[in-house]
C-alpha cells in the first residue's frame, strides 16, 4: 500500500502540492518513487523559471527509465530542494518529505482541477 | 531493443513460477515474460560485483550442429575460428550477413564429442538463427536441431560464484574451469553443461541443464542465500564491462567492426560478411560506437542525440545509464567516425538541455575474469 497524506492536493501524474498561502510545495508521490524504483538522479529547475499546470518542468530518473515532472500548477519557482541533487534516494525513502520545487502561484483555481487524497487514492485503485 | 511487441503470445520459461513466487517485478522481453528485478536493481547489481547472484537465462537459444562437416558449417557462418580450438573451450562471435550487419552475436561451445558443436543465442533471435544455419548448412554434411525449450540455463555471477558452485552445489569441477571453458557433468543423472562464462563482467558460470532441474537448483541456490537478478542489472552490469547487446549496439545495421570488436573476426579464414568487414576496416566506414562519459549526473539513455558545440547532430546513444559501480554518467554512443577518437568532447541532448562529455574506452569497468 502507498502512502497517501490527507489535505494535500494530487495530480493525476502522481505529483502532490502542499499549499501554503500562494506557495505550493511540489513533490511526487509515494505511489511514483515505488513505481520508479531507486532513483538517482533529480533533474530541477531553477529558481525564477516560469512553469505552467501540466507542463514539465523537471525529471526523475531511475536506473532504468526517466520520468518527466509535471506542474500541478502555474507560476514562478521560488526555491528547488538542491539537496536531492547530492541524495536524490530521499524522494524513495520519504517522498512527501522530499519536496521538490516552490512555485508561487499565478493562479490558485488551477488547484479545483486537481484530487484530493480520496480522489488520489481511487485513481491508483489502492 | 530486443523486445518483441505485445501482441504476439508471451512465452515463459521454466523459472517462471518461481519468479512470481519472489514477487519480482515482470515485462515482456524477447517473447518471453522475465523478471526485470526483485530486490531492486542496485542490490541486485551490488550483489554481482560483490559477492554471489543468479539470473534465470533460460531464455537463451541452444542449437545444435553435429556431423562430419559441422565443423565447416559453424566455421563458415561464424566470425571467430574455431578450427584448433580444443573441446571444452567456448569462443565468443558473430554471424554476419554479406553486407557485414549481423545475425546474432553468440557462444560457440565445441563438445567432447567429435564433431558436436552447441551455439547459444540470444533469445530474440532463435527462429531467425535457426533457420540462417538451416539454410547454410544445406549444402554441409551435418544436422541442425534447435533444442531450445528443452534447456533451462542459471547463470551465477560475482566474486563468489565459484565457492557456491563448488558448495551449494557440489561441482568440485568449478575450480578447474579457466575462462570461457565448460565440462559435462550431471544433476540427477541428466546432463549439466558448466560454463565459465558470463555476462557481468566479473567471474561466473552459466548451467544448462533441464527445465525440472534449473527449477531444482535455482531453489537451492536461493535457499543458500545467493541474490536473485534480473534482466534490469544483467544490462547495467554488461553495459558497465563494454559488453554489446544485440538490437542495441550489434544489429543488422551495426557491423563489429563498427561495434570495436573486430577482435573476434578472423580474417585468415573465409566467413560469411568477410569481405564487407574487411573494407569497413580499411577506413571505409561512416559510424563508429564509442563510450563517452558526461560530467552531469543528468542520463544519457538510448536515442538520445550527440552534438558538437554548435549543435551538430553526429551520433546517437544506444546505453546509457548513471553506472552504479563507477558513480558516473556514461554511454554506448554510434557516432560519426570523425568524431569517434578518445578524448574528443561531445554534448549529449538530454531533454531541454546539452551536457558535455567526451570520448572514453568503452570498457568502462576493469573486469575481474579467472585466467
Amino acid at each position: 500500500m502507498s502512502k497517501i497524506i490527507e489535505g494535500l492536493c494530487y495530480s493525476e501524474s502522481h505529483e502532490w502540492a502542499k499549499i501554503e498561502g500562494n506557495i505550493a510545495v511540489i513533490g511526487v508521490t509515494d505511489f511514483a518513487q515505488k513505481e520508479m524504483g531507486d532513483i538517482t538522479y533529480v533533474d530541477l529547475p531553477e529558481v525564477d523559471d516560469e512553469v505552467s499546470a501540466g507542463e514539465e518542468f523537471g525529471a526523475l530518473e531511475s536506473v532504468k527509465a526517466s520520468s518527466d515532472l509535471i506542474s500541478p500548477v502555474s507560476g514562478t519557482v521560488v526555491a528547488v530542494n538542491s539537496e536531492l541533487e547530492d541524495a536524490p534516494e530521499k524522494v524513495n525513502e520519504d517522498a512527501f518529505g522530499a519536496w521538490i520545487i516552490k512555485v508561487e502561484m499565478a493562479d490558485a483555481s488551477e488547484l479545483d482541477a486537481l484530487l484530493d487524497a480520496a480522489g488520489y487514492k481511487a485513481l491508483i485503485g489502492e | 531493443m530486443s523486445e518483441l511487441d505485445n501482441s504476439a503470445e508471451l512465452k515463459t520459461t521454466c523459472l517462471y513460477e518461481a519468479h512470481l513466487a519472489l514477487q519480482a517485478k515482470m515485462s515482456p522481453f524477447a517473447g518471453f515474460m522475465m523478471p526485470i528485478q526483485y530486490e531492486g536493481i542496485v542490490a541486485e547489481h551490488n550483489a554481482v560485483r560483490e559477492k554471489v547472484g543468479m539470473f534465470d537465462v533460460s531464455h537463451m537459444g541452444e542449437i545444435f550442429v553435429e556431423g562430419p562437416e559441422a565443423e565447416a558449417i559453424v566455421n563458415h557462418i561464424f566470425t571467430n575460428e574455431i578450427r584448433g580450438y580444443q573441446p571444452g573451450k567456448v569462443l565468443y562471435g558473430m554471424m554476419c550477413y554479406p553486407h557485414g550487419g549481423v545475425v546474432d552475436d553468440l557462444l560457440v561451445y565445441r563438445e567432447f564429442e567429435k564433431d558436436h558443436f552447441l551455439l547459444v543465442v540470444n533469445a530474440a533471435n532463435i527462429d531467425k538463427d535457426f533457420a540462417w544455419i538451416q539454410e547454410h548448412a544445406r549444402d554441409f554434411d551435418c544436422t541442425v536441431r534447435n533444442e531450445s525449450p528443452d534447456w533451462g540455463q542459471i547463470a551465477v555471477q560475482g566474486p563468489w560464484s565459484e565457492k557456491t558452485v563448488m558448495e551449494v552445489l557440489g561441482y568440485k569441477e568449478a575450480a578447474n574451469l579457466g575462462f570461457y571453458e565448460y565440462c559435462n557433468v550431471e544433476y540427477k543423472g541428466k546432463r549439466l553443461i558448466l560454463s565459465r562464462t558470463g555476462y557481468t563482467g566479473e567471474d561466473g558460470f552459466e548451467l544448462y541443464t533441464t527445465p525440472e532441474n534449473t527449477v531444482e537448483i535455482w531453489n537451492r541456490l536461493l535457499a543458500a542465500g545467493v541474490q536473485p537478478c534480473g534482466l534490469g542489472c544483467r544490462d547495467t552490469l554488461r553495459f558497465e564491462a563494454g559488453m554489446p547487446l544485440y538490437g542495441d549496439e550489434l544489429s543488422q545495421e551495426i557491423s563489429p567492426v563498427m561495434a570495436g570488436l573486430g577482435m573476434f573476426c578472423k580474417y585468415e579464414k573465409d566467413f560469411i560478411g568477410k569481405e564487407a568487414l574487411l573494407e569497413q576496416k580499411a577506413g571505409n566506414l561512416d559510424r563508429k560506437l564509442v563510450g563517452i562519459e558526461i560530467e552531469d549526473k543528468a542520463i544519457p539513455r538510448a536515442g538520445y542525440p550527440v552534438e558538437l558545440e554548435d549543435g551538430a547532430p553526429v551520433g546517437t546513444v544506444t546505453t546509457g545509464y548513471h553506472s552504479i559501480t563507477l558513480d558516473k554518467s556514461i554511454c554506448f554512443a554510434l557516432v560519426d567516425k570523425d568524431f569517434s577518437a578518445l578524448g574528443t568532447p561531445l554534448w549529449i541532448r538530454i531533454r531541454k538541455k546539452t551536457f558535455p562529455g567526451k570520448v572514453v574506452g568503452k570498457r568502462f569497468y576493469q573486469t575481474k575474469y579467472k585466467k
